[in-house]
């Protein structure tokens, strides 16, 4: 026994489980910043990936758009899926709940070939009986995120409300504040950090989805997962080592700060 | 304001409560379920030369009350009839049960280590595990390209330090789908495992070792049977979307490792075949709900105890 309690198998195995975690991760940063083309083979330090992936229109231009439509779907599917929940857990038995509870958590499960598949013959359908999509793009992209995002986000704040005091909104309603004040003063400030994370979950689907975007996507619209799921068909391309070690780079930052601010927020209320 | 805006809306019958649920429940029926009967409605139309590439299923022009109910039933004796498919769901399903075992035997330590580690530990490996989920999946895959083929890193050092005289082949083939996918979906079953490894109460071990049980026979006995619901949440979401999956195939699998989710994917952007894509849809579908409902029962389960 050694002073972590843990016996050798168990360390080894969590050596063994991290280091096939991150050496993917590792490698992809280490090559962004090899001077050669041939990615495998290094030939010495250079950052001209980065040079020339700020010279590429298409993937900026890409990436421009997956941002907004990222940032649109995130705040869309707050929105949606706070309301999924507030009603799974508030509002007790309903009409359509179980319908509800049931599609929430088929949509984390379903292959995205499926999603992507039904949601844009409901498009092309309803282009024709409706006239509506006219075209698809980047409206079209950002429905078919809510309707699965925001089933992630029903989840994390569900979770939340359900393990949450209601003393406090009674004490509110008690002292005769309507039920719109007492959510905006009293539950959503509670809810604030699985709102925040909600959000963080849905921006970070939207902006990787491929399958999804690729179907429910029109000739105008190419997302960053397409531009670069068609240049790495063709094999290691140096740009997109630099890309992903940007995109790793943030991500680890946003989700160090946001662990640390939702953790320094969890000891303030001491729970 | 806010409770003038409520007035209003209340005058017109709509009160907060109906807002709160109608605005997912309608968005759910519009974009979730009506599409899924509409992919139904497509698997049995015909294929035609047009735009949309298919057959309305009722057709009002021979005039009268009620419309002609045309159902081809030909994708579906199609898709049983040639080999392509039949292989392709057999590939999909064997290469998601077995990703799913090796899932959970790399996992299950993994997850345990990290539920008894030390306090101050703990938080900075749950992060460790959640962080590469964060990152792009496709990013990720793309990633193990550089490291498994032929003049890769891997075998690069494996030739450099001598072990092996000449390249494993480690690419476009079934290990290099089994890596991706056991490695992208490793972050789903350490979670829920972690989450019912960490509720254990660890003195029932003790009270079991005190009791002169051994180690093997107080994990049998608690340990396992504590964590299975668990086990099967994780394997569920491990299981349901691999069966699927678009993206590691057709980057790690090359042309030799046939899976549905690609199927899927060509006949509908390359074919041009939309109500064929769409009956190869809905067999998947019939096929995944039982998981799907497993899944949800042991959900429920899970929360029920939390």
């Amino acid at each position: 026994m050694n002073k972590t309690g843990l016996s050798p198998f168990i360390l080894a195995c969590m050596v063994f489980g991290f280091t096939f975690l991150y050496a993917p991760i590792v490698m992809l940063i280490i090559f962004s910043f090899n001077a050669s083309r041939l990615v495998t083979v290094w030939a010495g330090f250079s950052t001209k990936w980065y040079g020339e992936l700020m010279h590429d229109d298409q993937i900026l231009g890409a990436a421009y758009l997956s941002f907004q439509i990222a940032t649109i779907n995130a705040f869309l599917s707050v929105i949606v899926g706070t309301m999924a929940a507030f009603a799974l857990v508030r509002f007790g038995r309903f009409y359509g709940r179980s319908l509800m509870i049931q599609s929430i958590s088929s949509r984390l499960v379903l292959p995205d070939v499926i999603l992507g598949l039904s949601i844009l013959l409901l498009f092309v359908s309803l282009q024709g009986l409706i006239g509506w999509p006219e075209r698809r793009g980047m409206m079209t992209i950002i429905i078919a995120h809510v309707t699965f995002s925001s089933a992630y986000v029903a989840i994390v704040v569900q979770s939340r409300l359900a393990g949450l005091d209601r003393s406090f909104e009674e004490a509110a309603f008690d002292l005769g504040a309507g039920p719109f004040t007492v959510f905006r003063t009293v539950t959503l400030p509670m809810i604030a950090p699985s709102l925040v994370a909600g959000w963080l979950l849905a921006f970070i689907l939207s902006f990787d989805d491929l399958v999804i975007a690729s179907f429910a996507s029109g000739p105008s619209a190419t997302t960053l997962p397409m531009v670069i799921f068609s240049k790495v068909r063709l094999g290691i391309n140096p740009e997109v080592n630099a890309l992903a070690t940007l995109i790793v780079v943030a991500v680890a930052v946003g989700v160090v700060l946001a662990g640390g601010m939702l953790q320094r927020q969890a000891k303030m209320r001491g729970d | 304001m806010a409770e003038r805006v409520m007035d209003g809306l209340a005058r017109v019958g709509l009160t907060g409560r109906r807002l709160v649920i109608g605005v997912p429940l309608i968005w759910l029926c519009v974009f979730f379920i009506l599409p899924f009967l509409i992919v139904l409605k497509i698997s049995f139309a015909t294929q035609m030369i047009a735009i949309p590439p298919f057959s309305p299923l009722l057709d009002w022009s021979a005039g009268g009350f009620f419309p002609s109910l045309h159902i081809d039933w030909t994708n579906y004796q199609y898709m049983f009839s040639d080999s392509l498919y039949i292989v392709a769901y057999f590939n999909s399903v064997q290469i998601a049960f077995f990703a799913t075992c090796i899932c959970t035997l790399i996992a299950y330590p993994m997850a345990y280590g990290v539920a008894r580690s030390p306090e101050k530990w703990r938080n900075i490996l749950l992060l460790l595990i959640v962080l590469p989920f964060w990152t792009s999946l496709l990013l990720r895959v793309y990633a193990w390209i550089g490291l498994l083929k032929t003049n890769g890193v891997i075998n690069n050092f494996l030739l450099s330090i001598g072990i092996i005289s000449e390249p494993l082949q480690m690419m476009n083939n079934s290990f290099s789908v089994y890596v991706g996918i056991v490695y992208s979906y490793l972050p789903f079953m350490l979670l829920p495992l972690y989450a019912a490894l960490s509720r254990l109460d660890f003195t029932l071990l003790e009270a079991a070792s005190d009791l002169g049980a051994s180690r093997t026979r107080a994990f049998l006995t608690i340990t396992l049977p504590l964590s299975i619901p668990g086990v099967v949440a994780g394997a569920m979401l491990v299981f349901i979307p691999a069966v699927g999956e678009f993206v590691i195939p057709s980057l790690l699998g090359g042309t030799g490792v046939t899976m549905i989710g690609r199927v899927i994917w060509d006949e509908f952007f390359s074919n041009q075949a939309w109500p064929v894509a769409s009956a190869v849809a809905v067999t998947l579908m019939m096929f995944l709900v039982v998981p799907i409902m497993l899944y949800q029962h042991f959900q429920t389960r899970a929360e029920g105890r939390a």
